[in-house]
Formats: C-alpha cells, structure tokens, sequence
C-alpha cells in the first residue's frame, strides 16, 4: 500500500487573526507581547544590520560577493522562533541574517565581513563563509545547494545520536532546481531524517524568475515525488511563518521524516551588492516594501493592538542603530589577520 | 551631528561613477531604505539607498555629474532636531572623515615571501618485528575498519551496496551482520548526495567512512569534497572539522572501458584540505586505513581493484597503525631510484628483478601518501642513486610525475645525473581493446626501458 498522497495546501494563516489582534499568533493565543517584542526587535536588527553592511561595501571596505537579506526578515526569524539551541541551523550564502536570529555577535559577523580578525571565521571566510559551532550554525555555504545534502547530514547525526534534534536546512528557489537538492530529500525521507527544508523563495534566483527556471512553481510540492509533505507559506508575516514552522518541525522532531516549507518572500535589494535588478520593475519592488514589509506588518500590529508605543518603538531603533555602529565600528578597527593565519587551518593537527 | 552620505561603490571593481539622479531636494526628510539618489557606471544604473535618517541639508554633487569618485561625499543629512544649516556647516568635518575611511587596508604579501612552514617529518616506519598474517588486500581492508568501528561508535560505513551485498567488489564483506543497519548503510545510487550527506554527519560530530562503488563516480560527488569537506575547516578559522573517510576502487580495472578506468591522485592531491593515500600492499591497506579512520581531517584513500585478491603479510597486532605522509623504501638499491604507489609499486618491483639480472640495482619507493607527500625520503633516495624514475597509471600531464620532477628540480638538482623520466598511462581515454589497453597502462617492460634511459644503458 502507498504512502497517502501528499496533500498540498495553501496556509492562508495570516487572515486568520485578524479578528483577535492581542493575541495575535495565528489560531494561537499563546504569543505573549514580549514575543511579539522580540521578533520585531530580532528583524530590525537584521535590517539594520545590512543596510549598514551595504553602506560599508559601499565605502569599499567589505570586498568580493555581498547577499543581503533584506525584506526577507520574517522568515529566519520566524523560524528560529520554533527551535532549541540545539537545533542545527544551515543555509546558503545569503546568511547574515540567519546568523545575527542564531544569536551571533553582530560584532563578529560584521567584521568577518570586512575580512578582519574580529571576524566569525577570522578573516578567512568572508560574507559567505561563516560558522559558529557554539550557536550550531553550520553556515554559510557559497554554492548552490550544496548546504542542503550537508544540512541532512547534520539531521543524520542526530538521528543517528538517538537526540531529538532538527535540522534547519534553508535554501532559495534557485537552489530548487539543483540536482543534489533531490538527492538528500530522497535519502531525508527514504530514512525518515529530522530535517525541516524551508525554501525561501524569494522570487528570483539572481536575475531568472522562478517561472522562467522552475518548470512547476508551486515549490511546496517539489518533495511530493518522495512522499515529503509542504505548505506554502506567507514568508512576509513573522506569525504566519512561526505558525507553519511550528508544525514543520514538530513533524520532523516527532520522527515522521522530513517537510518541506515554501516561504514567499521578497528581497528588496538586488541578488548581490553589485546587481543592478533590471529584470523586475520599479513598481514590484515598492508594492512589497510598502504594502508588504515584515517590520512595517509586525509593527503595526502591535501599534493597533495598543502593545507599544511610538516611543518604544523608537527607543528599539534607537538601541539597534547603537549595536550595529558599533559593530560597524569595530569591524573596521579590527586588525587584518595576521600573516601567519595563510597557514593555518589547512589541516587539523598539522 | 549631521551625516554624510558617501559616493558608493556598487561593485568590487567600481572606482567612480555618474551621479545621475537625485530623487531628494534639500529640506526632504530620508528615511532607511528609501532611495536617494541614483548613479550609473559603465555596467549598469543602480539606486542609492539612505542607510540613515534624517533630512537632506545639502546636496554636494550636481545630478549629471560624471566621474564621481568613491566614498566622495555626495550630501549631508542632518540627524532629527539639528538644523539643516548646522549639519551643512558640518560638511568639511564629513570630508575629512571619508579620506580616513580607510581604502583597503590591505598589505599584500607576496606568495613566495611566506613561505609555507616546513612540514613535519613524520616518524619513519619501525621495521615490523611481531608476529604476521597472510592475508589479501579485500580482508585487510575489511578488518581495518571493522577494527575501527568495535572501537569509536561514531564511525559508520555508507556508500552503494555496502550491506546486504556485502561490497561490489566484496570488501565490506560481514560488517552489516557484525554492526547492524545502523552503521552499515546501503544508499541509493546517488554518490552528489551521500558524499554531501556523510560531509554533514561528519560536521555534526559523527566519523564516516563513504565508500564509492568505484572513484569514477567521484566526480559526481566531487564538489562536496572539495568546496566542503577540504575547505571548512580554513574558512571557518578551525571551527569547523569534517574528519571523514571517501574509499573506494581508483584506475583502470580490467577492460571497463574509458569512463570506469581512470586515476584521480593527481585530481585529489591538488586540493590543501585533504589527505590522499594510495596503499599497494596489505599492510599498507590495513596500516593506512585505520589512520585514515583515525585522522580528524577528510581523506582520499585510493585503493586498487586489481589488488584486493593479492595476499601479503600483515601485522596482527590490532594497534598496527602507519604513519601518514612518509613512503616505504620497499626494495634497497644503489643505481636508480624508480618511485611508484598503488598496484604500480608491484610492476616496478617486477621490473627491479629483471634490472638486477641487468646489473642495474634499483631502489624502489612505495609512496603510500600522495599528500601529504615524502619528498624527504626520496631526496635522501637519489642523492644515493642520482637517477630518478616515476611511475603512475594516471595521464602523464600535470600527473603525480610531473610534481614529482619539480620536487626533485627544486630539492635535488645538484644530486641527478639524468633528467628524470616519467612512466605513465598514455595520454589517451582508456581503450577498450586487450591490446590498445595493454599499450595505454604502463608495464614492467616500460618501467625497466625508463630506468635503462637515466642510467645510460
């Protein structure tokens, strides 16, 4: 007898909360203020965060790539929401935004940005290539899709240690359409792996559409082939991504095998610093930033339901731009590394 | 304090550019994120975005103009409750900041100034005096990891008919029936995947052994052993480990054809990051394989199809463990050193017999590590015999040979009274044929030719 279908649908979660704005997690009541406060506080860091990373390559001090994560925010933050810090965590090379909601230290994330020894990785990874074994970040990887047979290993380790952990494996839409992707989901399911795929489609791999790259859009549906089950979800709204993550991964902790979540999403800044984005219009963009953002939604939300005020909200904003000039700061104050770090590293024990 | 905004570079390679549009006026209040202004270079038009608040005091550079450079200061905002002609005023005090903002501090070092710190000698091989068993290279390597996994239950075997199957080629022969599914793991036919996968459990703390059906089908997988396993642990400044184990059958079997016969030590001994070893006998097999387990770092282990039926002696004692990165002087001689690894260290021992009935006495290295590699063992080697011969099945260029002989350019030059001459496959895909097949691999015949050369005879 065959596995039940995988029955796709649409989470239309956010709508459902409209009527009770205090309690405000979609079908969920247990969403305290102080949540509520903590994701907003969580999505502006990030946001500040890099539009100080673009001002700083700008200014020419962080080199090479730069992937910002703007406009993106709920997602990760969502997402880390439904975790332990035990949980491993892994995505693509758009990553400063998944490492600032692990709890790393923007100081050293910034300053792995400007390849000083302050940084992450001491210099020698840069944008894409951080980690933190003490957040269980596994970073950071600079070639599409390749994290996701590895973020399905980590979820193999656990299985395999009898914990019961997760596997928080992220990647883009670009990524859905790499071979390797298919192979671990296969493998995810066929031993029933504790790992949570979250594809954050973000509607453009570089400059191609998902709908000139994916000869089916609907991502959700991309593990039905093995059985793995998807929803769709509104990436833009931190609850709607909370709510659906919640289930995602008590699915994969309960040891039913892998689920994978389509976050909708948009990033407002092109694929890297030196990308243009001419392949989308002026008016797409502003419709998200204005009708759609993630900080605005959440922040009116609270606004509306009477949970702060503009002076707190201020207070916040005030407090962030704070933390992340100063990081700004010691990233540029942070020494190079030290010749003597060429060769280190290489080999351990060697 | 009034804040201003810097010309900025949009790419890694952008020194200046046209400001071509300003989308504020003075008096506009700017919010984060809202676009100011936007700027043209010789590639593209891309929007200026205010990374501040405030409100426009002064704009420094006119709409139009070309040639702006970096991190040149195009306005000024004054922050909430500073006037705009204040923060206007404040402008000089902006300049002087952007001139210290530092352009790249970088100070290049030149490659060859640094040089790399000289590797470790490893300790040599004591000679095995204990008691030994005869066995084939298919059960040693059986017993090394079977050895391995009774003693650290983190380490675990996946790769394609690993299990039930006992090996394609039989070599993890009751292992499943010893440690159970759990640990011997039979994987679908996807070698990108499972390599990626065994990369991940071993970040996560566990130990794989991955095992390809063949190396052949490594190159599949060859982007996960590279970018990931090889390079973590440098990009993540040592946090990161990936102490894994890719094993498996290497070169040319019997009559398989061009995309089943091919040698990848060259291929993997280019890569920092990894450890190759490619083991001839036995004991090399079982000596270098629970090493290889053992080592926290990824490693190649090359083995040979043609050999897993041979037998050789090998140490019983279950400690017996060989050391990485030093080669075995498998036979002493004085006229010509002739170094070989994997099933190429037999043909040249054939090929010493016959020099020898030659008058010529060859001395012949076993490398057993291709990285790191023994240069040591082999200089000492030629400054006996001043005559070098390389012998590898892989192609000829950028092979294992031609490192070697610029090894010996570099190290030995003063000791060789010939040039050195490389044995290895030829430069062709592997024919089907029995005899074009013959002719592509090397043969004893061509390894004695080769040595006959160096020595002028």
């Amino acid at each position: 007898m065959a596995k039940p279908a995988v029955k796709p649908k649409v989470e239309s979660l956010a709508a459902k909360s409209k009527s009770s704005p205090k309690s405000s997690g979609p079908g969920d009541n247990s969403i305290s203020a102080e949540e509520l406060k903590a994701y907003y506080r969580s999505m502006l860091l990030i946001r500040r965060f890099e539009e100080r990373a673009g001002q700083l390559y700008g200014m020419g001090l962080i080199g090479g790539f730069c992937h910002l994560y703007i406009g993106q925010e709920a997602v990760v933050v969502g997402m880390q929401s439904t975790i332990n810090d035990k949980d491993a965590v892994i995505t693509s090379y758009r990553d400063h935004g998944h490492m600032l909601a692990c709890g790393m230290e923007p100081k050293g994330v910034m300053s792995e940005l400007t390849g000083r020894s302050g940084g992450y990785s001491r210099g020698k990874g840069g944008s894409m290539h951080m980690f933190s074994r003490e957040k269980n970040f596994y970073g950071g990887h600079g070639i599409v899709g390749a994290q996701v047979p590895i973020g399905t290993g980590l979820a193999f380790a656990h299985k395999y240690n009898g914990s019961k952990n997760v596997s928080l494996t992220y990647f883009g839409d670009g990524s859905a359409n790499q071979g390797q992707v298919y192979e671990a989901m296969n493998m995810a399911a066929l031993w029933k792996l504790p790992v949570v795929y979250i594809i954050e489609n973000n509607r453009y791999g570089m400059g191609t559409s998902v709908e000139r790259a994916s000869a089916t859009t609907e991502l959700f549906r991309h593990g039905e082939a093995f059985g793995i089950p998807g929803v769709r979800v509104d990436g833009m709204d931190v609850l709607a991504v909370r709510a659906a993550g919640e289930k995602a991964v008590e699915h994969a902790r309960s040891g039913a095998g892998p689920y994978i979540l389509e976050m909708q999403t948009y990033r407002y800044r092109g694929h890297s610093m030196s990308d243009p984005a001419k392949y989308r219009t002026k008016e797409e963009v502003d419709k998200y930033r204005t009708e759609r953002d993630p900080i605005d939604h959440l922040r009116k939300r609270m606004l509306d339901a009477g949970l702060v005020d503009e002076a707190a909200l201020k207070a916040v904003d005030a407090e962030l731009r704070k933390i992340v000039g100063d990081a700004a700061e010691f990233a540029q104050h942070s020494p190079e590394p030290d010749p003597s770090e060429l060769w280190t590293d290489i080999l351990v024990g060697a | 304090m009034s804040i201003p905004v810097l010309m900025p570079a949009l790419s890694p390679t952008m020194t200046e550019g046209k400001l071509a549009k300003w989308h504020v006026k003075v008096g506009d209040a700017v919010k984060s994120g809202q676009v100011i202004c936007e700027i043209e270079t010789d590639k593209a038009t891309m929007e200026v975005e205010a990374v501040d608040e405030g409100v426009v005091a002064q704009i420094l550079i006119e709409e139009g103009t070309e040639g702006v450079a970096v991190n040149t200061p195009i306005c000024v905002l004054a922050e909430e409750g500073e006037s705009a002609a204040d923060a206007a005023k404040a402008t000089p005090a902006a300049a002087t900041r952007s001139e210290q903002a530092p352009a790249q501090a970088t100070t290049p070092v030149p490659a060859a100034a640094v040089p790399a710190p000289p590797a470790a000698a490893p300790a040599s091989e004591p000679e095995w005096t204990g008691k030994t068993v005869h066995m084939t290279v298919r059960e040693a390597l059986r017993d090394a990891m079977a050895e391995e996994m009774r003693s650290d239950g983190t380490i675990f075997l996946m790769g394609e008919e690993v299990a039930q199957y006992h090996g394609a080629y039989k070599v993890s022969q009751g292992l499943l029936e010893e440690f159970g599914d759990k640990r011997v793991i039979d994987t679908p036919i996807t070698e990108h995947g499972f390599a990626g996968l065994g990369v991940g459990a071993a970040f996560g703390g566990l130990r794989p052994i991955v095992e390809f059906m063949t190396f052949n089908f490594s190159m599949q997988a060859m982007d996960q052993i590279i970018n990931s396993a090889a390079k973590t642990h440098y990009m993540s400044g040592g946090q990161m480990t990936c102490p894994i184990v890719f094993r498996g059958p290497n070169g040319a079997a019997s009559r398989v054809g061009a995309q089943h016969s091919q040698c990848y030590a060259s291929w993997y001994a280019h890569v920092p990051g990894l450890r190759v070893l490619a083991p001839w006998s036995a004991a090399d097999a079982k000596g270098l394989l629970k090493a290889a387990i053992r080592d926290p770092n990824p490693v190649i282990f090359l083995e040979n199809e043609m050999l897993y039926g041979q037998s050789f002696d090998v140490p019983e004692d279950p400690d017996f463990v060989l050391p990485i990165g030093k080669a075995k002087i498998e036979r002493v001689g004085k006229d010509v050193t002739i170094v070989a690894f994997s099933i190429m260290v037999g043909k040249a021992l054939q090929a010493a017999e016959e020099l020898a009935k030659q008058g010529i006495d060859a001395e012949v290295i076993n490398l057993r590590s291709l990285r790191p590699f023994d240069t040591e063992t082999i200089v000492t080697s030629i400054k006996k015999t001043n005559r070098l011969v390389s012998v590898e099945e892989g192609w000829p260029f950028a092979g294992i040979g031609s490192e070697l002989a610029a090894q010996m350019m570099e190290h030995a030059f003063d000791w060789l009274d010939a040039p050195v001459k490389r044995v290895a496959g030829l430069d062709v895909p592997l024919p089907y044929a029995a005899n074009l097949e013959r002719m592509a691999l090397p043969q004893s015949d061509n390894i004695i030719e080769a040595a006959r050369a160096v020595c002028n005879r």
